[in-house]
């Protein structure tokens, strides 16, 4: 089975095509850098983003928040549920941990604004 | 029971409420939209027409020639815009000339004042930007501009602060004629009248229905509008209409009082009396005419686009009728229906006299409306103190046409207040700008529900189910 | 009146950079005037991730790109005014402005340098026909419905435009838990970055559909659908391909305006092409001690760029005031025009001197794969650099040593695109 992934470390957008047999990738082409190939393994095994949304302020209002690292892609709408149930409460700062360990692999949930 | 009973808060009611409001009578005005200038009078070519195009003889050339007369001053009582610029009336083929004699001819016998007849060499002296394609014009300096729904905003409001009382959200669906006057029942508490005004517009004719009269219908026709940036203006100082033809006054090109270009409207009959859509061939009509009109017209300051609905009677003439003794139409104004707007209000007061309608002057009549503070106009001196007096004005909304937040607040709050975004922006001219409300509106959105204490999702852009959003991202909590 | 040597137009990442360059350029003199209730600007609404990345080397969200800025600004004491609105500048430097705690102020500025940002396009410059319901939002506001205010502008979505923030958009409302039914682009190519379309489109599995617009809107109270097509090579829309689509929201990313009602006001004179100031390399306007920079300026397509060039215009500013002591005196005037030609839709600074290493930022009018960006002085070529891919959607610089620049007094450069 071939999956052609379009890499997006850079403008170029290489069209990468990884090979693979059950599970196993067997070749990949396409890419112009190693980048580009590290990029592909990844989106062919197990996808990673960073989450930004927002979680609500005890009081009102919004605060901006994103995972510290990328998680799994797959699993995204259940960490978006999670991060429905939280609450920040003033005075929040940028960095302030609001889940520790969202993915169960080391990735917090942390605030991005300050609201005094 | 009221003595009098308006049916529809457009210029003709607000006008017709504001001449009743001199008297001791309870007066009620029936509108079924959210807001007031919700028809024909928020979307139209915005022109206090002098008087040359009517039919000598008929109630729209005497009208017409008398409300215009009178509008300057009622504008001035009203704080509302008003800026006498003369309209022209332009002929670009040979075979057209005879036509602005024949309108000159027909000017003078309306009685309208000071109508002059333009060589290309004249005409151009007085309005450089036109194509040299114009060969001469019909000049009639007294034709002018006002914003249609500020003056009808403005006489509803002065009413309102003499005492007439406002239903909005009422459509009216039946209407049984009594000993002692009307029962009138819609969508609110039945409401009971001595005397009727029916000035619904595009619906004048089934509301005449209701108490049996056949005698007319209107036909919506469709105008479709373009407006343009201040800076699209230019030099451009007069309405510039072209030489009529069967279709109508044709389309027009004009500064507005708010100092931005107005392009329209089409002309296209049409069944529907709800829909106002724009449509791709009637914009490119009006972009053809305009580049026509005036060569250099940067089409590129487009802001926005719009149509209205003239209603237009069967009759050819307004249609100011009483088929039942104390029901009066005001039916088939179309064209020039805001120009004769206050003639059509004294003319329908002084009938219903006759009838029977006792017009005892109020003694504590105002007949003065404060204008929203006009801030952009205001010297430095002059806005500090304002400032002091209120900080909201130093809080800038809307930042295409520099509207502040003590404006916005005093619209909410006045005579008739705004409760949607549009009629924010009807009445302050935020979200009016180039940007058309996208950073303001969530602003705006924030300070209706503030003042009106409602929750953000319930505020609306013009009533009905027009919701701005769907409810919050995330539920409150008060506390962990 | 108050004398301020600098006065800066803009409290967002423009504004800030040339804040901190300004001062550390000696500028102590400096105040910012921002309307917003704080600095930051845009970003504060930019909560998603992808800032930074060429000058931090890091990836941060919008908010957090704007506090290294604002902390800068604080580490300095350099002043500034919140929820203060600009209402006129002079040709002579005089700012008009006014907040509700002071009224209405005016400063003698000694130089200014202009930071207003852009703003979208909204549907009127678009005369797409139809209804006017509510349900009609530029991206850039249902982003700040969502993320400043946390609402939701409605449920199901149909997206015009490619652009960058149409397409972050489409994510965001989706993970909010709204349908987005497509994403259309009039162009046939996207004007958003490959990342966006992969990480917003194709992970939520939203269509992008080329070549396409919108030429109806449904829906009398509240948008209830529109009308699609396809397009033509001249971007008229082919009525037979007309499609109903149902949607309760529409979001409009179909350009960004820079903001320069106030340089007009100051008789600023603007380039047609970037709808922003004419510059020179320091980014002075051709009003002596008016510089602008950010996106009033051209629109950008990293913020990255936007500080890299509000430092020139910071430091500019500084040698203007002579506190640099840089000399900004006659041999610095600019001497070298710099105009596109074939396949460059705008250059910027518009004019140069030889005086120091330029970088001149440019934007192509097609996508090209493996092309040549040639120099030209008065025709003749002077430098040729290949790309292996160019698009309108982003940014291109070429560098100019002072050495090339010097031989170049006088005359006019041009910047174009060869196809290899």
């Amino acid at each position: 089975m071939q999956q052609e992934i379009i890499c997006t470390n850079c403008p170029m957008g290489c069209h990468v095509i990884v090979t693979l047999e059950g599970d196993q990738i067997v070749s990949i082409t396409g890419n112009t850098c190693p980048r580009g190939e590290a990029y592909a393994r990844a989106e062919v095994t197990d996808p990673k983003r960073t989450i930004t949304t927002t979680v609500g302020i005890i009081g009102g209002g919004v605060l901006p928040v994103k995972s510290d690292r990328a998680v799994s892609k797959r699993r995204i709408s259940e960490f978006m549920e999670k991060i429905h149930q939280v609450y920040a409460v003033r005075p929040v700062h940028i960095g302030d941990k609001l889940i520790e360990d969202l993915d169960g692999d080391g990735a917090n949930l942390v605030a991005t604004q300050n609201a005094e | 029971m009221f003595d009098v009973a308006i049916i529809g808060a457009g210029i003709i009611g607000g006008m017709t409420a504001r001449e009743l409001s001199r008297y001791q009578l309870k007066t009620v005005i029936l509108e079924k939209c959210h807001d007031v200038a919700m028809g024909t009078t928020k979307a139209n070519s915005a022109i206090v027409h002098a008087g040359f195009d009517a039919e000598p003889g008929t109630l729209k050339a005497r009208l017409n020639v008398q409300g215009s007369e009178e509008m300057e001053q009622i504008c001035q009582d009203l704080g509302v815009k008003y800026q006498r610029n003369g309209s022209l009336v332009i002929a670009y083929r040979e075979e057209d000339l005879p036509m602005v004699q024949v309108l000159y001819e027909r000017g003078l016998q309306n009685g309208v004042k000071n109508l002059a007849v333009l060589n290309q060499e004249e005409l151009l002296a007085l309005e450089p930007s036109l194509s040299d394609q114009a060969l001469g014009a019909l000049y009639a300096p007294t034709g002018a501009i006002v914003c249609p729904y500020e003056l009808n905003i403005a006489s509803v409001g002065n009413a309102m602060d003499n005492g007439t009382e406002l239903m909005l959200d009422y459509q009216v669906t039946g209407i049984e004629v009594q000993e002692d006057g009307f029962l009138i029942t819609g969508t609110g508490e039945p409401v009971k009248a001595r005397f009727i005004v029916n000035a619904a517009g595009v619906y004048s004719d089934k509301i005449a229905e209701m108490v049996g009269d056949h005698s007319f219908t209107i036909t919506p026709r469709k105008g479709q509008y373009m407006l343009l940036d201040h800076d699209c203006v230019g030099t451009i100082r007069h309405t510039l209409f072209n030489v009529p033809s069967k279709m109508g006054k044709g389309i027009l090109v004009s500064p507005t009082v708010d100092n931005n270009l107005l392009l329209g409207p089409t002309a296209e009959n049409q069944e529907d009396r709800e829909d106002v859509s724009t449509t791709q061939e009637g914009l490119n009509m009006v972009q053809q005419n305009a580049l026509k009109v005036v060569p250099k017209v940067n089409l590129r300051g487009v802001i926005t686009a719009f149509a209205g609905l003239r209603a237009v009677g069967s009759t050819g003439d307004y249609i100011l009728t009483s088929p039942v003794k104390g029901f009066w139409n005001a039916g088939g104004v179309e064209s020039p229906g805001l120009s004769s707007a206050p003639a059509i209000a004294s003319y329908l007061v002084e009938h219903m006299a006759e009838q029977g309608l006792v017009l005892e002057p109020k003694p504590d009549y105002n007949p003065y409306r404060e204008a929203l503070h006009a801030f952009n106009n205001m010297t430095i001196e002059e806005k500090n103190q304002v400032i002091r007096e209120n900080p909201l004005y130093g809080h800038i909304v809307c930042r295409c046409e520099t509207i502040s937040e003590g404006e916005i607040v005093d619209a909410i709050h006045q005579n008739p207040p705004a409760r949607d975004l549009d009629g924010v922006k009807r009445r302050t001219r935020a979200g009016m700008g180039r940007c058309q409300g996208g950073f303001c509106g969530p602003m705006v959105t924030e300070i209706l529900a503030r003042e009106w204490n409602i929750p953000l999702e319930e505020v609306t852009k013009f009533g009905g189910a027009s919701y701005l959003n769907v409810g919050k991202t995330r539920e409150v909590k008060d506390h962990e | 009146m108050n004398k301020v040597d600098l006065v800066i137009i803009g409290g967002g990442p423009a504004g800030m950079g040339a804040a901190v360059a300004a001062y550390d350029a000696g500028v102590r003199d400096i105040l910012v005037l921002e309307r917003d209730h704080r600095l930051g600007g845009i970003l504060e609404q930019c909560i998603h991730n992808g800032f930074g990345l060429h000058r931090f080397k890091e990836e941060l969200t919008g908010p957090e790109y704007a506090w290294r800025f604002e902390k800068e600004l604080h580490a300095r004491g350099i002043a500034y005014r919140l929820n203060t609105m600009v209402l006129d500048i002079t040709p002579d430097k005089v700012v008009t402005a006014m907040n509700s705690e002071e009224g209405v102020f005016q400063i003698q500025a000694g130089a200014v340098i202009l930071a207003m940002g852009c703003r979208e396009r909204p549907r009127g410059a678009l005369n797409t026909a139809g209804t006017r319901p509510a349900g009609i939002y530029t991206a850039g506001t249902a982003q700040r419905y969502i993320n400043i205010m946390g609402y939701m502008p409605g449920k199901k979505v149909v997206i015009l435009g490619s652009g960058d923030i149409g397409l972050i958009m489409a994510r965001r409302m989706t993970w909010e838990g709204a349908k987005v039914q497509m994403v259309l682009e009039l162009m046939p190519y996207s004007g958003g970055l490959t990342r966006n379309i992969v990480q917003c489109l194709q992970d939520n599995n939203i269509p992008l559909l080329l070549s396409h617009t919108i030429v109806d809107i449904h829906g009398k109270d509240r948008v209830e659908g529109v009308t699609i097509a396809e397009v033509d090579e001249r971007r008229q829309p082919k009525m037979e391909t007309a499609q109903y689509v149902e949607c309760d929201t529409i979001l409009l990313s179909v350009g960004l305006l820079p903001e320069n009602e106030l340089s007009k006001k100051a008789s600023v004179p603007l380039d047609p092409m970037t709808s922003g100031a004419l510059v020179d390399q320091r980014r002075m306007t051709e009003v002596p001690g008016i510089f602008a920079c950010g996106n009033v300026l051209h629109v950008h397509d990293l913020v990255d760029y936007v500080s890299e060039e509000a430092e020139i215009a910071g430091r500019g500013a500084a040698a203007y005031l002579g506190i640099s002591g840089e000399n900004y005196g006659a041999e610095d005037q600019a001497h070298i025009t710099v105009k596109p030609a074939k396949g460059v839709r705008y250059t910027l600074p518009q004019r140069i001197s030889a005086v120091e290493d330029t970088t001149v930022f440019f934007r192509v009018t097609d996508v090209h794969k493996a092309v040549k960006v040639v120099v030209k002085a008065d025709g003749e070529v002077i430098q040729s650099r290949r790309r292996p891919r160019v698009a309108p959607g982003e940014m291109e610089t070429v560098n100019l040593n002072a050495k090339t620049l010097a031989d170049c007094t006088g005359k006019t450069l041009t910047i174009e695109i060869e196809e290899v």
